[in-house]
């Protein structure tokens, strides 16, 4: 593991190295602006890997059930085999992201000695430590984290995620609990830019957030870092909202290999969130696209089992 | 051509509004490119970072690989980083299966050469055409040129390390490719050297 300075900026003002740098925020952070515009499948064997990859995927997700089935079977959802995530690494060109629990900061170390490209600290998995997430400054591997608002995406920031997601509601095919993510974070954003810069000491306070990254995002009017959409996304149709509502690109999870035809379900989703504000197009790949998959709403799931509700 | 060139960015997926960023400060006019109508207002075409086999997919399937084709053997400019790189290659090599690419550039590319996230670096690049001083270039799972034709001038090439030697800049007439992200830094003399050869066409 590499030793860096944490920073809260995308710009770290490196000397000029002659020496090449690896994990540095820059490249962390740079790494997820790659992805921007594209969909990352889950996916749970290599072949399903190469599915994602065929159907246009920008990267893929290794883990051990897909969130429709962790809810299903219930127990505890840990990071996936390493046999099983070589296997995915070798079926695909394309980056391979991997899921550890939360705080659960070794298996974020194995995730990084098998060579992922992003670890993905997960309230999908059943958390590890309830009250301390991984510190992301000691990894050389980049990693995405969830975040319901805009506080809590800016703690994650602050612990060294370079990449944020909206939690929503995994395995559901609900895609309600996204869209209220993501307006939630777009709503705080607007409210910090539009704020006076003396109150933005207590915005930070109200945000449990640094000061300088409150004031930075306030300035800049959007995160550091870039912010994808997760949870609940079921169709070519939810993807496309989701960017309309100021997603930079799209996870799906059971959506797809939970469907009646993944490969044709996952490249129209891969089409729609090229052309999200196309309705045209969006019309034209969600034609015959078979069955969805069945999902289960929201206010149905109890509360204890509310994985958006894990992480804070 | 207008002193305020339109510089068109393909738009099927990757850092895109990094480049249109560049582009503006710069005083060029930008719209994002996905049609090929789009692609027929445009004074100089930007290919994006992203992943190559993901705009391969989605040029393929909109349609867009022929027009794009065309309009670069027809002498439009354009400048490609990264995926970008790759999608001006006349030949890439770790591509996935049948992956196409709209050519133009009489070189070789490898795909991931440099490896993958964990070996992504960005260290001091001598980049003679745009003068001193180095630039400061980010690598992301970047592709090198393996091969350059007779017509393709090397602009390029990693200072030190494990890799030194390695081409990851070319231009070649009106065409330009880098192996790493001027528009992930604050620099933009790359975009402006670009900007130069928009404006010579």
């Amino acid at each position: 593991m590499s030793d860096h300075t944490p920073s809260t900026h995308s710009a770290p003002s490196s000397s000029a190295a002659q020496v090449p740098e690896t994990g540095t925020a820059r490249v962390k952070r740079g790494m997820a602006e790659m992805l921007k515009g594209g969909v990352i499948m889950d996916v749970v064997t290599p072949e399903q890997a190469k599915i994602a990859e065929d159907a246009g995927a920008v990267a893929v997700m290794a883990l051990e059930r897909v969130p429709a089935d962790i809810r299903a079977q219930g127990g505890v959802a840990r990071m996936s085999d390493p046999d099983l995530i070589d296997g995915i690494i070798n079926s695909v060109s394309v980056p391979v992201m991997a899921k550890a629990r939360i705080g659960h900061f070794v298996e974020a170390q194995v995730l990084q000695s098998l060579g992922v490209d992003y670890v993905d600290e997960s309230e999908v998995l059943t958390p590890a430590d309830y009250t301390n997430h991984v510190d992301k400054w000691q990894f050389t591997v980049p990693f995405v984290c969830g975040a319901t608002n805009l506080g809590e995406a800016l703690r994650r920031i602050t612990e060294g995620a370079a990449m944020i997601r909206s939690k929503g509601e995994a395995g559901t095919g609900d895609v309600s609990n996204a869209t209220t993510h993501m307006r939630q974070i777009r709503d705080e954003l607007r409210r910090l830019q539009s704020l006076p810069k003396d109150e933005l000491f207590v915005a930070a306070k109200e945000l449990q957030a640094p000061y300088e990254l409150v004031r930075e995002v306030a300035e800049a009017g959007k995160l550091p870092v870039v912010l994808f959409t997760a949870g609940g996304i079921a169709t070519p149709a939810d993807a496309a909202m989701m960017m309309q509502l100021g997603a930079e690109g799209v996870f799906v999870g059971s959506g797809i290999f939970k469907s009646g035809d993944p490969a044709k379900r996952a490249e129209a989703i891969v089409k729609a969130t090229t052309f999200y504000d196309d309705p045209d197009v969006i019309a034209k790949v969600s034609r015959g696209l078979g069955e969805p998959m069945v999902g289960i709403n929201v206010e149905d799931v109890p509360e204890p089992h509310r994985l958006a509700e894990r992480g804070w | 051509m207008s002193h305020r060139p339109t510089v068109g960015v393909l738009a099927l997926q990757g850092d895109v509004r990094e480049h249109r960023r560049i582009l503006a400060a710069l005083g060029a006019h930008t719209v994002a490119v996905r049609t090929a109508d789009e692609l027929e207002r445009i004074d100089g075409l930007v290919i994006p970072g992203g992943e190559s086999t993901t705009m391969w997919r989605l040029a393929r399937a909109f349609d867009l690989l022929d027009p794009l084709r065309k309009k670069i053997r027809a002498g439009l400019p354009a400048y490609g980083s990264c995926a970008g790189m790759i999608m001006l290659a006349d030949h890439v090599e770790d591509g996935v299966d049948g992956q196409e690419t709209i050519g133009g550039m009489d070189v070789t590319v490898r795909r991931n050469a440099f490896g993958r996230q964990l070996d992504s670096f960005e260290a001091a690049l001598e980049f003679p055409a745009i003068g001193q001083p180095a630039l400061h270039a980010v690598f992301i799972r970047a592709p090198w040129v393996e091969r350059v034709g007779p017509d393709v001038e090397v602009l390029a090439r990693v200072a030190a390390g494990p890799t030194a030697g390695r081409i990851v800049g070319v231009r070649a007439g009106r065409l330009l490719a880098t192996a790493f992200h001027p528009e992930l830094t604050a620099d933009t003399r790359v975009h402006g050297y670009f900007l130069e050869i928009v404006k010579e066409a």
